[in-house]
């Protein structure tokens, strides 16, 4: 099957150029056709999972590649390249996406771009499969950009209100942004590996040191820029929140557990890179922790004053990525996927969830929410599940990774990662028990009569409900499966990456963290014990501002880009018209003036002098000749016989 | 057989001649007959072509032609013409068909399309050319076509972007046979585009230098580069709409294969020279189309300012002077010729229907008239450059190609050109999806809400889905361009790849 | 026989004619008198080629005679309009052409 892997892309492609297409003819307007393709995907991908575990250790990757053309000796191709991160993401990616479809079809029922959005979906999760298989990073960034097109048509899909579109540009712009970096490393690398795309070529030439130590650093940060737009991390984070403003379904598939793990993916992918680049191995800090830890922080403190549901789960997307991000940047690779693997599917959850909410009280904002477990007893238990997970209690499936995480920060010597880490778990636990206790508590304070959602977003939340309990024991101590399976290897380079063992004094340190977050969040919201605080303390109070206004970097880039469209594009655009067309213009009324003056003084005077002169001169001598015009024919004649003898006569005398 | 794709046009056009203006019907079909046929021999000519030898001339017609100056009449096509001369017939055809019922005013379609044959006759010839004065010839003939067009046809201050249109690249023009020229007595007393390449490698530096400034001028105007650009916007925004398609397809793209075609293999040292400059002057107007872009409430003028900082993408390929940058470049020429030909088309639609191309009264395009929209929208990311559609296939690898320029330039200067280009292209999503914002989405404002809008009609589809096409072939089989035009590249970089063979050894000494 | 009787013959015959084109006042008389130089004209290249042995002038006189065949018609058709306009052929009232 994994031979074959190339298809698992190709399918949804095809479903999208249907839908496209025929989708509208359908009876069931596209959306059968997006399902069919997904589930054939994920079941080819879960054979694929399947004949990859059971390959002889140590197992080899699944590689192809095609040429496709040669430009001026550089060879373009297309291929795969699956190995166990690869397996890994396929079935991911392929099984959330298909859960999100049939979500869709109850989330979406009526919606006048119906057949569009499925059409869209199913190009989306082809792009984002085509990044997952690439071999080489132009495929790469191929499937990356066209990911970030989905994403903004996808984000825009209601773009009949400027804030909605708005957010899709702001997306779009945010993580093109970042994908300057992208190009450009890849450029470098490019280079660097002697004009070579290939990404196993270009781990293998990092990791033995082929390329100077230099231009990997340069190479990574800049692709680390591209990862920083498209996983969402500090500062250019600011779009994941306002991309909510997609349908829900969006969220779940793009925002949180598909495309904004792009970046991370990437960074895993290209990990020999990063390793050697940023001396990972050497411990002490390096950029890609660094933000990863900033991010984490930050944006769990930011979703804690959320109203709207979506954004708090928004917000802790890009706190867990700033998870995933640290844990690739103190070296724990295993754990960064592991997260990557387990965060996909309560993450998908508890979006989906969110969008059930969503779907019966008409609002996206918690406070309009409250006391919904009597009224959505199915949506109530699978997002608990999901808060569960995400908090990091043992045994889901959030505490094993998160785990892993910490671990690895412990091991490898990067103590302020740990602390760090400790602190979003205690904060993520936190804010989750806020939002459950606003959704679900108390009595009800929107409008209308809140009801379970149909069968069809029911069903994908119990399917999703059982991962979100069990993937984490893949990794558990004593199964140990998943770090067998997915690991980082690269043809002639022994393995560097040591895996930690179990810690149990770190296990249940982390646990009392989080159970602390629940404690403390509980008290506050059940008990009222805390109440008023943030009144009272101006300290408080100002860091509540701050937050609501999300450390008003969206008003500095709103500030830098007003910057750039008004006063300097005008600008530009005054010198344009004055400067440049006033230098063409100048010429032009320059070269009018000059010519005026020409004319007057040179033309008019000298030279129409000249010729006025002959003129007049012929005229005042032709005033005194035509005395000589009689009209008597006879008179001409007889001029012209005397001048005809005058004539001969000189004729005569000369010769 | 290229003989005849060239000077087809303008029989046909002496045919219309002698049609009376009243048979409008006659005059079109006859029109677009003989377009059609011009398209029938570039489709013969493509079936003809020998793919295997793309790098060399082929079609080659020389006989004398005016024997007193050496000049002869030399034609040919390899890799590079063989797909502008394509692109040029197919615009051409499509044009005629856009026009078919909305003959801008002052009407009169019997000039009208006169006018557009005529102008084929001279964008084919030039592609053919490989004489020096038979391409000055054909790339002046497109000059009068083009006057008249933005002259009587355009907008209400069409006098002044007509003047000024003509003006400037005439005064370029001027600069540009004074180095031909100087090329005929420095290089051998011939005109000859193949023979001047042997030789133009023999001419002493400084002289080369002086020539290569002449041509510069020449061709950096109607390109137009950086600071050469502020006819382009004018004329654009005034010319109708079938003036713009033409203008922004093909005629822009007779500066760049002149630098392909002229400068660069004759004078490969003037060109080593002349590059950091060039490239300086490319990114300057990546950003600086784009800043303009930002500033603008026309959607046509911001298409004409996008322009600018598209070719500047095409000139920074050149001026690395590698094949792969050279490459690049001819493929973005097709297709921004491709996009943004269709996105000038749009535009003029949309001033058809709402009569009105201001951003701010425009908006919810996709609810009255879809398809416009999303062809609109198509239009947009392929000119953005999204991977899959044509735009990006000159956009990556130019960028590319000046992280490592021709042996003999800066590596650090080119690198720099590099990041600032990459920032172009954030810009260039900026503006663009600004721009599709304010015309396609939202809702219609108060002022068209009961105006009956019209979907896209019969003769506007025949004339962009095979754009449209192109655009998604070229952006998914790049390869079907670059087989052809790599070999061909070859030869034009030979000098200067000889210089740097020359250089190493040299140093390796 | 000498050539000269004839050229003294045809200088008289060209000045009478002279003298008839500048005095006379009718205009048909005027005609009558360039006539007579034409035909003076003819003698004189009848006489050279008779006396050199070449039948150029001979050819030539053929076409003066035709060519003065023509001019007589031209010359009194332009009388008769002028006759029939004016009731005059007085060529002293003819100054139209009057500068």
């Amino acid at each position: 099957m994994l031979d074959n892997a190339w298809l698992i892309p190709l399918i949804p492609a095809i479903s999208f150029v249907i839908i496209l297409s025929f989708g509208k003819r359908l009876p069931k307007k596209g959306a059968e056709v997006g399902i069919t393709a997904l589930t054939i995907s994920f079941v080819i991908a879960l054979l694929g999972a399947v004949e990859w575990i059971g390959k002889e250790v140590p197992r080899h990757a699944v590689t192809g590649h095609q040429t496709w053309f040669e430009i001026g000796g550089v060879e373009f191709g297309a291929g795969m390249h699956i190995d166990g991160l690869a397996v890994m993401m396929l079935v991911v990616v392929t099984f959330i996406s298909l859960m999100v479809h049939v979500y869709s079809t109850g989330y979406m029922h009526g919606d006048r771009r119906y057949t569009y959005f499925f059409a869209a979906l199913s190009l989306f999760t082809a792009a984002m499969l085509l990044l997952v298989v690439s071999d080489n990073t132009l495929q790469l960034m191929i499937g990356w950009e066209l990911v970030g097109l989905c994403s903004f048509m996808l984000i825009g899909h209601w773009w009949e209100e400027g804030v909605n579109s708005g957010a899709a540009i702001k997306a779009f712009i945010t993580t093109r942004t970042g994908d300057i970096g992208l190009m450009t490393g890849i450029i470098v690398l490019f280079f660097a590996a002697g004009r070579d795309f290939s990404i196993e070529h270009l781990n293998h030439e990092a990791l033995t040191g082929a390329i100077g130590h230099g231009t990997l650093l340069v190479g990574a940060s800049l692709l680390f820029l591209g990862v920083m737009g498209k996983s969402a991390q500090f500062p250019l984070h600011v779009w994941l929140p306002d991309a909510m403003a997609g349908p829900t379904p969006v969220s779940a598939l793009i925002h949180a557990a598909t495309m904004v793990v792009a970046g991370v993916y990437l960074v895993a992918r290209l990990f020999g890179v990063f390793w050697t680049g940023f001396s990972i191995e050497v411990g002490g800090t390096n950029l890609v922790a660094i933000i990863g830890a900033i991010t984490v922080i930050i944006a769990a403190l930011l979703a804690f004053v959320q109203d709207d549901v979506k954004k708090v789960l928004a917000y802790s997307t890009v706190s867990q990525l700033g998870y995933m991000v640290m844990a690739l940047g103190v070296g724990a690779w295993t754990a960064a996927v592991f997260h990557l693997f387990t965060h996909a599917f309560f993450k998908a959850l508890l979006f989906l969830g969110s969008g059930s909410l969503i779907h019966a009280v008409h609002s996206n904002n918690m406070s309009e929410m409250g006391g919904l477990r009597k009224y959505m007893p199915t949506t109530f238990w699978t997002f608990m599940v999901g808060s569960v997970a995400l908090a990091g209690i043992f045994p889901l499936a959030g505490f094993w990774s998160k785990d892993e995480i910490l671990l690895g920060a412990l091991v490898d010597g990067f103590p302020i990662m740990l602390v760090v880490g400790l602190m979003g778990a205690f904060m993520t636990a936190a804010y989750m028990t806020r939002a459950c206790y606003l959704i679900f508590a108390g009595e009800y304070r929107g409008h209308g009569h809140p009801h379970e959602s149909p069968p069809s977003m029911v069903w994908p939340l119990r399917i999703l409900a059982v991962p979100a309990v069990l993937a984490g024991l893949l990794n558990a101590p004593g199964i140990g499966l998943f770090h067998g399976w997915v690991e980082f290897e690269v043809e002639g380079v022994p393995h560097f990456l040591e895996l930690h063992d179990f810690n149990p004094v770190l296990a249940a340190g982390s646990l009392a963290v989080a159970l602390l977050g629940i404690a403390v969040a509980g008290a506050y919201y059940y008990r009222g014990a805390l109440n008023g605080l943030a009144d009272r303390v101006p300290l408080l109070r100002t860091g509540h501002r701050v937050l609501v206004n999300k450390y008003y970097l969206d008003d500095l880039f709103l500030a830098i880009i007003r910057g750039i469209q008004y006063p300097i594009a005008k600008a530009a655009y005054w010198v344009n018209q004055h400067v440049l067309d006033g230098v063409v213009n100048g010429v032009g009324k320059a070269a009018q003036r000059s010519a005026q003056v020409a004319y007057e003084v040179i033309d008019q005077r000298v030279i129409d002098g000249a010729v006025n002169g002959a003129g007049l001169s012929a005229e005042e001598g032709g005033s005194i000749l035509r005395h000589l015009q009689t009209g008597r024919v006879q008179q001409y004649a007889a001029l012209l016989f005397g001048a005809v003898a005058v004539l001969a006569m000189g004729l005569v005398v000369l010769t | 057989m290229l003989t005849a794709a060239i000077f087809l046009p303008i029989v046909g056009a002496a045919v219309l001649a002698c049609i009376p203006r009243e048979r409008e019907e006659m005059l079109k079909a006859v029109a677009l007959l003989i377009t059609l046929a011009t398209a029938v021999v570039g489709l013969a000519l493509l079936f003809g072509f020998n793919y295997d030898d793309a790098g060399s001339l082929q079609y080659e017609v020389d006989t004398g032609w005016i024997e007193v100056i050496n000049s002869r009449y030399h034609i040919g096509i390899d890799g590079i013409s063989l797909p502008l001369l394509i692109l040029s017939m197919v615009i051409t055809v499509l044009c005629v068909v856009y026009s078919w019922d909305h003959f801008p005013e002052p009407h009169n379609p019997k000039a009208f399309l006169i006018l557009m044959l005529v102008l084929e006759t001279g964008m084919n010839g030039t592609f053919a050319a490989q004489d020096l004065i038979l391409f000055f010839v054909f790339f002046e003939l497109v000059l009068l076509p083009m006057y008249f067009m933005i002259g009587v046809w355009g907008g209400p201050n069409r006098q002044y972007a007509a003047i000024k249109f003509f003006l400037y690249t005439l005064f370029g023009s001027a600069l540009m046979i004074l180095s031909f020229l100087a090329l005929y007595f420095k290089g051998g007393q011939t005109f000859d585009i193949p023979l001047l390449i042997e030789q133009g490698g023999t001419i002493a530096h400084g002289t080369q230098l002086l020539i290569f400034g002449g041509l510069f001028m020449g061709f950096a105007i109607k390109v137009p580069m950086f600071p050469f650009h502020t006819w382009l916007p004018d004329a654009h925004t005034e010319a109708p709409t079938v003036g713009s398609v033409i203008l922004a397809a093909v005629l822009l793209k007779l500066g760049t294969y002149g630098f392909i075609r002229i400068a660069i293999p004759i004078l490969p040292q003037a060109a080593q020279s002349w590059a950091p400059w060039i490239g300086l002057l490319a990114v300057i107007g990546i950003i600086y189309g784009a800043l303009g872009c930002l500033a603008q409430r026309d959607m046509k003028r911001l298409i004409a300012f996008s322009s600018v900082a598209h070719m500047g993408f095409v000139m920074l390929g050149i001026a690395t002077l590698t094949s792969f940058g050279i490459n690049a470049a001819v493929f973005g020429m097709v297709a921004h010729g491709l996009i943004t030909g269709m996105l000038f088309f749009i535009a003029g639609s949309i001033q058809e229907r709402f009569g009105t191309r201001e951003l701010d009264r425009l908006g919810g395009l996709l609810l009255q008239a879809p398809r416009m929209g999303w062809m609109l929208g198509f239009c947009v990311f392929a000119s953005l450059g999204l991977p899959g559609l044509a735009g990006f296939w000159g956009e990556f690898p130019a960028i590319l190609s000046a992280y490592q320029p021709a042996a003999g330039l800066s590596e650090l200067t080119f690198r720099i050109y590099m990041a600032v280009a990459a920032i172009g292209t954030v810009f260039a999503a900026g503006y663009l999806l600004w721009m599709l914002q304010r015309v396609a989405f939202g809702v219609v404002k108060p002022e068209f809400e009961n105006a009956h809008i019209h979907d896209v009609h019969l003769p506007e589809y025949i004339a962009w889905v095979p754009l449209l096409l192109g655009i998604l072939l070229f952006g998914i089989f790049p390869h079907l361009l670059f087989n052809i035009i790599d070999p061909a590249v070859g030869a034009v970089t030979a000098g200067v790849e000889a210089l740097g063979t020359a250089a190493a050894a040299g140093t390796g000494r | 026989m000498y050539l000269n009787q004839f050229l003294l013959l045809a200088a008289v015959l060209f000045c009478l004619g002279v003298y008839g084109v500048l005095s006379r006042k009718n205009a048909v008389l005027v005609l009558m008198s360039i006539e007579l130089m034409l035909n003076a004209v003819n003698i004189n290249l009848i006489a050279f080629g008779a006396f050199r042995d070449n039948v150029i002038g001979q050819v030539f006189s053929l076409f003066v005679i035709a060519i003065a065949a023509a001019e007589v018609g031209v010359g009194l058709a332009i009388v008769l309009l002028i006759f029939r306009n004016r009731a005059d052929i007085d060529l002293d009232e003819l100054a139209q052409m009057k500068g």
